[in-house]
């Protein structure tokens, strides 16, 4: 699995939606991305890639597309 | 009155996320004006967000005898519809972005981006003399059953948690919980008690703003529930350099041993005040804290009854326990304990149903120091992020909504199982839960079973679905 695959696997596995949904996605842009749900994606992708996020990485985590900017800095390529 | 807003004049009684402050006599004036438009008393619906709109509804109900009933305003909207449907509210408070929502209703007054909306209703049922608020009680499952709260129920407990907490007019709460929980609730309205100004933001531990605020504003408290704590160890809070935060309250459920301890340790190492609590709505909101010095030698405890109330532990041929370390149902007794609960519109009429003794539903100990631990629960319930779900009144959604399904509900706190004969509802199942309760879908697991295991008598047999949820 390519890493944009594992990653879109998480958001779909987090929130129970399907790929189409992904692109917007927003903190909160949808009922089950609160912060319960932004717990188990960050965990979801904790595990996926066997990183540890920064409590700052965690938290300014706000989009689907931020997210990848993100992750960058644990040097995976999207 | 419970609160004396004249004696603060000028403190900043809310700080707003942008920075913005309304002092206690601007309060008091806003507040004054909303009720000008409002005949007398009578029941509103008060749609709740951590802003200041919603506060500003809150204590010019409460001050001027008009009884609000705290509603999330995120409800959803069939739930919202039946439950005004059942109670009749005269008038709405609601954040005015929804007003359009409500196409019957008239809008008559606005306010710090709230509306006081006129419904077609006039006092339809009465009101007893001494109802002061409603809340809800078991989460938000759509249940109409609500807690009945006097004016007495709240000022004593207000009080009560104003001293043990030892609040000033310096501190600094942010939320981190809804203000229609009562949790939340009781938090505002101690500081406002005692001419704190409290820091509203509708932003989660889990947003880079919230933490900003926290950090702007000089956040000296919050609370939290069982899951707020597992979210702040997630975030490796104890790393954190936070200077002004002075205390953090624990409430909602107990909080697992360990992290009980991890927190207690990092506050008695960073010199701040770790202190959990007990309580339910029924209670108006406290019973029960551990005093922060005694937070780690005491780790796992509830703490000790709150100043005005008592505690008995009864065992179940109701004979009281005197002994250390033996388990009964927990007993309170205080001025706080609820008037009862109403179920339907005329039972607003109903008078104190309890006076000032609440069975809690809880089995608890009592260690020979005289700190209570809770070990069990007489009904069936879990606690879900903080929030009390009743188990057979989810059965009894699902019996509704999934009628050809054979389901029994248990778990434990923060999961709840779902046990079905059908195992592509699934997926089904878990949305619906989440609809109607409010509650992440990730609360709920939905385990396949070849059949029910019941009783000749029909009842289901849940100790043998025990083995799931026990591991």
């Amino acid at each position: 699995m390519t890493n944009i695959e594992k990653y879109n696997k998480v958001f779909i596995e987090s929130f129970a939606i399907t790929e189409s949904d992904l692109k917007s996605l927003e903190y909160q842009s949808i009922e089950q991305w609160d912060s319960v749900g932004h717990m188990s994606l960050i965990a979801g992708l904790e595990d996926e890639f066997e990183i540890m996020m920064d409590t700052d990485d965690i938290i300014d985590f706000s989009s689907y597309v931020k997210g990848k900017k993100i992750l960058a800095k644990y040097d995976l390529e999207f | 009155m419970i609160w004396n807003f004249e004696t603060f004049g000028s403190n900043p009684a809310v700080i707003n996320q942008n920075g913005t402050t309304v002092s206690y006599a601007d309060l008091l004036f806003a507040s004054d004006r909303v009720a000008q438009h409002i005949p007398g008393r009578c029941l509103v619906f008060n749609l709740c967000a951590n802003e200041t709109g919603s506060l500003l509804g809150y204590v010019s109900f409460l001050n001027n005898r008009i009884v609000p009933f705290l509603v999330e305003a995120g409800l959803d909207s069939a739930l919202l519809a039946s439950l005004l449907d059942t109670y009749r509210p005269d008038f709405i408070w609601c954040p005015s972005r929804m007003a359009s929502g409500f196409k019957s209703f008239r809008p008559i007054y606005h306010d710090f981006a709230y509306s006081l909306l006129k419904t077609p209703y006039n006092n339809e049922y009465p009101l007893y003399e001494h109802l002061a608020l409603l809340l809800t009680t078991s989460g938000s499952t759509g249940s109409p059953k609500l807690v009945r709260l006097s004016y007495e129920n709240i000022q004593s407990n207000t009080s009560s948690i104003a001293r043990y907490l030892n609040l000033s007019k310096t501190q600094r709460p942010i939320t981190t919980l809804p203000m229609s929980y009562t949790y939340g609730l009781s938090i505002i309205n101690a500081h406002l008690y005692v001419g704190a100004a409290v820091i509203l933001t509708d932003k989660t531990l889990m947003q880079k703003a919230f933490w900003q605020q926290l950090k702007a504003f000089e956040a000296t408290s919050f609370g939290g529930v069982p899951y707020t704590y597992e979210m702040l160890d997630k975030l490796r809070f104890f790393r954190m350099d936070l200077p002004a935060l002075q205390t953090m309250t624990q409430a909602g459920g107990k909080l697992s041993p360990e992290l009980h301890k991890k927190f207690a340790e990092y506050a008695l190492a960073n010199g701040k005040n770790f202190i959990v609590m007990y309580g339910q709505t029924e209670a108006t909101a406290r019973m029960a804290y551990l005093p922060g010095e005694k937070t780690l030698e005491k780790c796992g405890s509830m703490g000790i009854v709150i100043p005005g109330g008592c505690f008995s532990l009864i065992e179940d041929d109701g004979k009281e326990i005197d002994g250390p370390d033996m388990a009964g149902e927990l007993v309170y007794k205080g001025k706080n304990v609820s008037l009862g609960y109403a179920r339907c519109g005329e039972d607003l009429s109903l008078g104190d149903e309890r006076n000032g003794v609440l069975v809690t539903g809880d089995i608890a100990k009592r260690d020979a120091d005289g700190y209570y631990y809770v070990v069990g629960r007489k009904k069936r319930f879990l606690k879900i992020f903080g929030t009390r779900i009743n188990l057979d009144e989810v059965e009894r959604m699902m019996k509704t909504a999934f009628p050809d399904v054979d389901s029994a509900c248990a778990g434990k706190d923060d999961l709840m199982f779902v046990f079905l004969t059908d195992d592509t509802l699934h997926d089904s199942v878990r949305r619906f839960l989440a609809q109607k309760t409010g509650l992440h879908f990730s609360a709920f697991r939905c385990q396949a079973v070849s059949q029910i295991p019941k009783t000749d008598a029909g009842k289901t047999l849940y100790k043998d679905l025990a083995r799931y949820y026990e591991a």
